[in-house]
């Protein structure tokens, strides 16, 4: 037999289990992508129960269908458009009242819907008792118990909804929201007017259409526009002559009157469905949060919060790491040795493994810091710390949950950029990811550090911070710059519910990281497998180099000569001449490699820029190595090794480097200016991969390129040549 | 009066809800009506934001937002 399909979409309030019971449902069959042009995530699951085939459509959460944010327009359109067989409604019955907004929302449009009271234990444990039946009759509509985090009710719910697809009753049009004689009339009269005008070219029913007018719903005003342009206009029209009448009446707005009723319908609800049994009783959320958001501890206790997820993430993850460093090593040595030298070689070891190997190790900092992360959402503890933090990102013209992805971004700005998905407001999340890679990450340390310690002797540690504290600072310059001009708009206000402290869910812990580190995994792969093929043919290529000596030759004589005398040397003398042997042959190699690299296509590019980078301060070599470094920040320094020529005995290379960078005419000056570009210029590939896939957009990615690197240069350039007009250089 | 006026640990009714349109409108659906009993459960640390408690739950609004609110009836000491 061939197996129906049934659409499911999921409703609900934020906070109100939604994900858990879509969890429960669908297990780890899931897949998450974008709603199409929006950054909205999108999540799907299957199931088969019946010989029917369940696709669930886990819809934003949202307290109501306004057309206000993003999220409730994606919600509404799905429902609207797509029409799926059945609207599962997820309500908080612990929270009854508000929840029940979206609740009767829902009960207006033209679909199946099921109630599920969700978390009814907590309710219980309050002492609150509510009657389902009376719900379910008052409403006309089926109610299902669950409790999400014991998964009790699951299997009561896949029930309902095949019942509910299965029966062909006609949708109930009775028992919904009533608005009062006034706008009952106006709505009557509204609809008599869209009926003789538009005769059923309409999309949806009449009577929402004409409710929805009166409140001046933006979209469905363009729809109206969009089906009927003849008299679309006409309608408009229409509909602001009586928005006018019932403005004059009430002495306020239509849709706020009509809000009103609807709470008013939903409080003669609440008193025949809700019993209260005892009102004084421990709060224990309210008691947590007279610790984690106190006056005088709220703030230390975040910051402590914070400063372990770093911990966690950095220290504990530096293990997982070194496995998967080694992991690459034996794979990049395995695979040399099983293909034979040439092109194909180079550019699997070098290329392909060095370049995807680079990335990969921060699978364990992106898994364990996500895992931190879904922790704080699924406690409730991120809701406080925006509620903390609101304050001091109001500074910068962002909304306190941008707080922890800001805080993110000095470890690495891949995971901080994702974890921007949990602002719901766009303009706060473009913005959030535009200045994130300001945020100092972890992979420019080391070339703070070479250069800071070449130049800086002991103050090194100040000219560290004082970058740190440069990019801080830019942030919030750049930061309050977009804000009035390219994102221009009042910031996201901040009505943000403070949901319950909840218990955390292993299982939904897991499948919120791994859906998060999924991500990175199989985007990054594909763009980062790409950049470094790039970048290792441009260092790699042409392959067939003039050099300008024999290099080749004169390692051999070298090593020629030195044979005669070790041949007849013998101990101490023996062991040194091999010394110096290997030595005098390394430095002839480290040559030879760094004319390789100064005749690459990298190389002509580097000289090609120098130019732009002269006039802050740094030669061809050190645009070579910041060109390198888009790949990922760390290769600067490698870069910087392999162009002053340095010999590859590990423990004199980090003295020789500093030895070599001073003689090469840097000044503190310059290499400041260069710890500056490095900065702020453009981030790593595996950033920009992120960004493009989070903004969902080229414009915006390319613009944090340019933007970027174009500040960098700014800022270095002042650095350079300021200092050097007050004699700094 | 208006609620960013209150102090913790009072009480007051709503009379009216200002501000612009749509977040206006927000605000009403998030159960900001004429009549709802609002408790100030706290301010957070740095003065801004406020955690109100109201129809049952919990909801943060900035100092700036509350001044929007118009209410009378204020109830209780605070602190």
């Amino acid at each position: 037999m061939a197996r129906k399909s049934i659409t499911v979409a999921l409703a609900g309030n934020p906070n109100s289990g939604k994900s858990t019971i879509f969890n429960n449902l669908t297990g780890a069959r899931q897949k998450i992508g974008n709603w199409p042009g929006v950054t909205v995530e999108k999540k799907e699951g299957h199931l088969t129960s019946k010989g029917y085939h369940l696709t669930i459509v886990d819809l934003p959460g949202t307290y109501s269908l306004t057309a206000y944010s993003i999220e409730e327009i994606v919600a509404r359109n799905f429902i609207m458009d797509e029409k799926p067989d059945v609207v599962v409604d997820i309500i908080d019955a612990s929270n009854l009242e508000r929840n029940l907004y979206l609740a009767t929302q829902l009960r207006e449009l033209d679909t199946k819907v099921i109630f599920v009271l969700n978390m009814a234990d907590v309710a219980n444990g309050r002492g609150d008792k509510i009657d389902g039946n009376k719900l379910s009759e008052l409403l006309d509509v089926p109610v299902v118990f669950t409790v999400g985090n014991k998964n009790e009710g699951t299997q009561e719910l896949i029930k309902s909804i095949i019942s509910v697809v299965e029966s062909d009753r006609e949708l109930p049009r009775t028992r919904r929201v009533k608005y009062g004689k006034d706008i009952e009339r106006a709505i009557g009269e509204f609809s008599e007017f869209l009926r003789d005008r538009t005769d059923e070219k309409l999309p949806y029913n009449i009577r929402w259409i004409a409710i929805k007018l009166l409140e001046n719903d933006k979209i469905v005003k363009k729809r109206i526009l969009e089906v009927d342009s003849q008299n679309g206009e006409a309608i408009l029209r229409e509909a602001e002559q009586k928005r006018g009448k019932l403005r004059q009446f009430f002495d306020d707005e239509p849709e706020i009157v009509m809000t009103d009723h609807r709470y008013g319908f939903i409080a003669g609800i609440i008193k025949e469905v809700w019993k209260t049994v005892s009102k004084s009783r421990v709060d224990v959320s309210r008691q947590i949060d007279q610790v984690l958001t106190n006056r005088l501890l709220g703030i230390p206790i975040f910051v402590f919060f914070i400063w372990a997820m770093f911990q966690i993430t950095f220290s504990l993850g530096a293990y997982p790491m070194d496995w998967i460093d080694s992991g690459v090593g034996w794979t990049s040595q395995f695979t040399a040795r099983l293909l034979p030298e040439g092109i194909l070689h180079d550019l699997i070891v070098d290329g392909i493994i060095a370049g995807v190997g680079s990335v990969m190790i921060f699978l364990p900092n992106i898994l364990i810091l996500f895992f931190c992360i879904a922790l704080f959402e699924d406690t409730g503890y991120m809701a406080r710390a925006a509620f903390l933090m609101d304050k001091v990102m109001h500074l910068i013209g962002l909304h306190g949950k941008s707080f922890i992805p800001m805080l993110m971004g000095f470890g690495c700005n891949v995971p901080a950029i994702m974890a921007t998905r949990t602002l719901e407001s766009e303009k706060d999340r473009v913005l959030t990811i535009l200045i994130n890679p300001l945020m100092s990450c972890s992979a420019k340390l080391p070339v703070y550090i070479l250069l800071a310690g070449t130049f800086f002797g002991a103050k090194a540690g100040n000219a560290i911070f004082s970058i740190y504290a440069l990019g801080i600072v830019l942030a919030i310059v750049i930061g309050r710059l977009f804000r009035s001009t390219l994102l221009r708009g009042k910031i996201a206000p901040f009505v943000m519910e403070l949901p319950p402290y909840r218990a955390p869910m292993l299982r939904s812990l897991l499948i919120h990281m791994w859906d998060r580190s999924k991500i990175f995994l199989r985007k990054m792969g594909g763009v980062i497998l790409i950049g470094s093929v790039v970048v290792w043919f441009l260092s790699a290529f042409p392959q067939e180099v003039q050099f300008s000596r024999n290099y080749e030759m004169e390692i051999a004589r070298g090593t020629a000569q030195y044979e005669i005398y070790i041949s007849e040397a013998e101990g101490d003398l023996l062991e040194e001449l091999v010394r110096k042997r290997d030595k005098a042959v390394s430095v002839l190699e480290a040559e030879m490699t760094k004319e390789k690299v100064e005749r690459s296509y990298m190389g002509h590019l580097g000289k090609m820029f120098a130019p732009v980078f002269a006039p802050i301060g740094m030669d061809w070599r050190g645009s070579v190595a910041v060109l390198t470094g888009f790949v990922a920040k760390e290769i600067v320094v490698s870069t910087m090794g392999v162009l002053y020529a340095i010999g590859s005995e590990e423990d004199e290379r980090s003295e020789a480097l500093k030895l070599a960078l001073k003689r090469s005419g840097m000044t503190p000056l310059s290499a400041y200016a260069m710890m500056a570009f490095v900065l702020i210029y453009v981030p790593c590939l595996a950033t920009v991969a992120v960004i493009r896939r989070e903004t969902n957009s080229w414009k915006w990615t390319f613009f944090s390129i340019f933007y970027s690197t174009g500040l960098a240069w700014l800022v270095a350039f002042i650095i350079y040549q300021g200092g050097s007009v007050i004699g700094l250089g | 009066m208006n609620l960013s006026e209150l102090r913790e640990g009072q009480t007051a009714t709503v009379t009216r809800v200002g501000g612009e349109g749509p977040f206006r409108r927000r605000l009403v659906e998030m159960g900001f009506l004429r009549g709802t009993q609002i408790y100030v459960e706290k301010y957070a640390p740095l003065k801004d934001p406020i955690e109100l408690i109201l129809k049952g739950y919990h909801v943060s609004l900035r100092v700036e937002e509350a001044a929007d609110i118009e209410v009378e009836n204020v109830k209780g000491e605070g602190t």
